[in-house]
């Protein structure tokens, strides 16, 4: 199961987070600053794995992001380097060749995704076309709830 | 909690999709105990849904249920075995993902899931052979995911269960051979399945093939392949030693990874894979790997080898060069404890063997001295500071020609020193600013035992000068040291040759067998002084002779009056024997208060003086003591002694007992506990 997964820049920015176990916002903030510290010092040459504390860090760099799964012990890491390619290349389907911005604009259509990939740090489904199924089906929905003109009536648009 | 559940229930039971999906997504990833209780008979009912949308997601709901509250698991049973006969992939991987959790969670529900075995390696089978299907696909292996969870569960399945094994073995091999290994996908599922092999009671045949999958990952470019490979033997090399030892060359070519972490798996299953037979090809390898190796593994490897190097030795020159090499080559990270274990290894070695032992290290010492990194090299400089110290006499002996100095690379670069070089090279070492206290310890005390192994007249002169400038050294312990040492060349000049003689061998107790082949009256004073200063710790070594002593002479003395109702009996105790002198307690059975009456007997052939005989008692007991009968026990004599003991909770006595006497005027000091008292002396 994935305990957690984060999203950050080069620069250590954290730009999505997703936690699958409780854990009170301070040690959070510190798990998150610790582990982006530690993956950020580590050379291009290394593997992609870390044994960390009493989980197994999974991370892959795509272009400036660095993806960061922590998984239990029992895992498989090289399927989690899967989990994470799949998530990207549905990123990129529903972006169009994704880029950092996207995810710093659109972060609630990251999560969505996400959402439709991993289920309480689970994989839940398999096939592509089907999470991009469901994103655009909850999108159309999303727009047809949201009547034409609202955020412009209310000075947000 | 309670609001935000109503708001949970009407979610669930929305006849929007996705609303229903959110409501689950949040409760999978919240899913506190109070929440699983309450909507968990909804999280059941959806996983019944016709939905597959719902299904799937349900089904992992009820997983972070499960894994919350264990307990709940009963009620989604019914419900979970039917997600396997689902088409859906999402609700097949969700539904293996949910069985696996159940099964790892009791092992009832897992002997009730073994049936499903089939069912699995069907689907498994249909996955590699069916052909390409674009939707799961994944560069050419189709579905991966639920490859990999299918493979996880039949290990669950199909450990210590020969029948369920038997059923997978054919599936296991099929997928071990026909899954491509070009892509990184593959060797996911590779990998997986040869955790599977591993755990499960497959065949041999499968065992071996699993193996040489890892030996082909640990070839493979990919870093990440060869950490999972390295981690995967270390796991496995306890179950078949063998079969990994036929990768021992790749794994040893792992040490030299740029990647820190494979590194650091490879020495740690190098160390695992060491025994009897390779330990010389092993040894060199990790040698090589200890001393260009980072600072973090230096400890770690070190000691390891040590240990390795205690267990395997071939021989025991073998087991000092490379003590030795270990020490030269990790530095000042060696673990202190190396120190003293190598020592100890020095001093119990032949003669032969100390005096190979001190030239070797002399080298070492020598080359470190001049080269002026000896600061990063205390742990060898102490031990050959220690061995040098004691088996001086031996290094600048011509006598010890005869050794060879040979190493394995065929080169002998031994050139005897002189003893006034010796002396020069010490100054260097501790005149330096750079060395610790300890070792410039152990290099004055080394070089006040070498005055006594060197014979030529400026040596000794030297030594003497370099002593006597500690007298004045800044720190407190080296001061007090080099005034002490000081002292053996003044008024105290005449015990010097027997104090600072050589160590006995550390392990054995061979105190008793020291020889006094010296007559000679003026040094026969200091030698016993050292012994008796060494009884008491030798006595702390030889456990058992001291038991043997305190032992029970349980020779009841009949009754003096044979009326049985009288429960006064008497029994002696043998407390102690020792340099002819023996000490019995006599104990008198009297109720609450039992009389012991110590008697001491001489057989020595000349008299004791200052006999004082001590002893004491736990708390729970009241001791007191009469005035002894004497304090000078002649030849034959005998001094006694009452004690009285009251015990009011009547348990058993212990006794420790302390017995100090000159003799010759030679204070002896002897302990003893005595533990053999009849357990109902106070009744």
């Amino acid at each position: 199961m994935m305990q957690f997964m984060l999203l950050f820049s080069r620069q250590g920015k954290l730009r999505l987070q997703k936690w699958y176990v409780a854990h009170p916002d301070k040690l959070k903030k510190k798990i998150t600053r610790e582990l982006i510290t530690t993956v950020l010092a580590r050379k291009p040459k290394m593997c992609s794995f870390l044994e960390w504390k009493d989980v197994k860090v999974v991370y892959k760099r795509y272009a400036s992001l660095y993806f960061c799964c922590a998984m239990e012990q029992e895992d498989n890491e090289l399927l989690t380097l899967e989990l994470i390619h799949r998530y990207v290349e549905l990123l990129d389907k529903y972006f169009g060749s994704v880029c950092e911005l996207d995810i710093i604009f659109n972060f609630e259509k990251a999560y969505f995704i996400l959402d439709e990939l991993v289920l309480g740090g689970e994989l839940q489904e398999t096939s592509k076309k089907n999470v991009l199924k469901a994103i655009a089906a909850q999108d159309l929905l999303q727009e047809e709830e949201t009547p034409q003109g609202f955020f412009e009536d209310h000075g947000l648009g | 909690m309670a609001n935000s559940n109503i708001f949970f229930h009407s979610d669930l039971n929305s006849n929007t999709q996705f609303v229903v999906g959110l409501a689950l997504c949040t409760l999978g990833a919240i899913a506190s105990p109070e929440m699983a209780r309450d909507l968990a008979s909804e999280v059941e009912r959806l996983i019944k849904s016709p939905n597959a949308y719902i299904k799937k997601k349900a089904a992992l709901c009820a997983f972070r249920i499960i894994r919350r509250v264990p307990d709940l698991m009963e009620m989604f049973l019914p419900a979970t075995r039917s997600l396997l006969t689902e088409k859906n992939h999402g609700v097949l991987i969700t539904g293996v993902t949910l069985i696996t959790e159940m099964c790892e969670n009791s092992p009832d529900t897992l002997n009730h899931f073994k049936k499903i075995v089939p069912n699995l390696v069907r689907i498994l089978k249909n996955l590699i052979l069916a052909g390409y299907s674009p939707e799961h696909d994944v560069s050419g292996v189709s579905d991966p995911f639920l490859q990999v969870k299918i493979l996880r569960l039949l290990r669950i399945l199909g450990k210590n269960d020969a029948e369920a094994s038997e059923a997978m073995n054919d599936i296991l091999a099929q997928v071990a051979t026909n899954t491509e290994t070009s892509k990184n996908v593959g060797n996911t599922i590779l990998y997986e399945t040869v955790l599977s092999i591993m755990d499960i009671k497959s065949e041999s045949s499968l065992r071996v093939l699993a193996i040489n999958i890892l030996g082909r990952f640990l070839l493979n470019n990919d870093k990440n392949i060869r950490y999972v490979a390295l981690n995967t033997l270390l796991r496995t090399v306890h179950v078949d030693t063998s079969a990994v030892q036929r990768h021992r060359t790749t794994i040893l070519e792992c040490l030299k990874d740029p990647d820190v972490s494979i590194r650091r798996r490879a020495m740690e299953l190098s160390f695992a894979l060491i025994n009897g037979q390779n330990i010389r090809a092993m040894m060199k390898e990790l040698l090589s790997f200890l001393e260009r190796s980072d600072a973090e593994f230096k400890a770690h490897c070190s000691s390891a080898m040590v240990l390795a190097a205690e267990r395997y030795a071939p021989s025991s020159k073998w087991h000092l060069d490379t003590l030795f090499q270990v020490l030269l080559k990790a530095g000042n990270y060696l673990r202190d404890d190396t120190v003293s274990n190598t020592i100890q290894i020095v001093s119990a070695a032949p003669g032969e063997r100390q005096a190979y032992a001190s030239m070797r290290l002399w080298t070492s010492l020598e080359r470190s001295a001049l080269s002026a990194d000896a600061t990063e090299k205390q742990p060898l400089i102490q031990v050959a500071a220690w061995t040098i110290g004691e088996y001086g006499d031996m290094l600048v002996s011509e006598a010890s020609n005869a050794i060879s100095m040979v190493d394995d690379d065929g080169v002998d670069d031994f050139t005897r020193p002189t003893e006034e070089y010796v002396i020069d090279i010490y100054q260097k070492l501790l005149w330096s600013t750079q060395l610790s206290i300890t070792t410039k310890e152990y290099l004055l005390l080394s070089l006040a035992k070498l005055s006594t192994r060197f014979t030529t007249r400026g040596g000794q002169d030297k030594i003497r000068v370099i002593i006597d400038t500690f007298g004045s050294h800044i720190h407190i312990e080296l001061q007090q040291r080099g005034v002490e040492l000081s002292q053996l060349y003044k008024q105290y000049a005449h015990l010097r040759p027997a104090l600072l003689e050589r160590m006995p061998p550390m392990e054995a107790s061979t105190a008793t067998e020291r020889e006094r082949d010296d007559s000679d009256t003026e040094t026969e004073q200091p030698l016993t002084n050292i012994q008796t200063e060494q009884n008491p710790l030798l006595d702390l070594i030889n456990g058992s002779e001291l038991l043997a002593n305190g032992d029970v002479e349980h020779t009841p003395i009949a009754p003096t009056n044979n009326n049985s109702n009288t429960n006064v009996t008497e029994c002696v105790v043998r407390a102690l024997e020792r340099n002819g002198v023996l000490v019995e307690l006599c104990a008198v059975r009297g109720g609450d208060t039992a009389t012991l009456t110590m008697r001491a007997r001489s057989h020595a052939a000349s008299t004791i003086s200052d006999f004082l005989f001590q002893a004491a008692v736990p708390r729970t007991f009241r001791l007191d003591m009469m005035s002894p009968s004497g304090t000078v026990l002649t030849p034959q004599g005998e001094i006694t002694q009452v004690l009285k003991i009251t015990n009011p909770s009547k348990t058993p006595l212990r006794l420790r007992i302390r017995v100090s006497y000159s003799i010759d005027g030679n204070p002896i000091l002897e302990q003893a506990e005595v533990n053999s008292f009849p357990p109902d002396l106070f009744n």
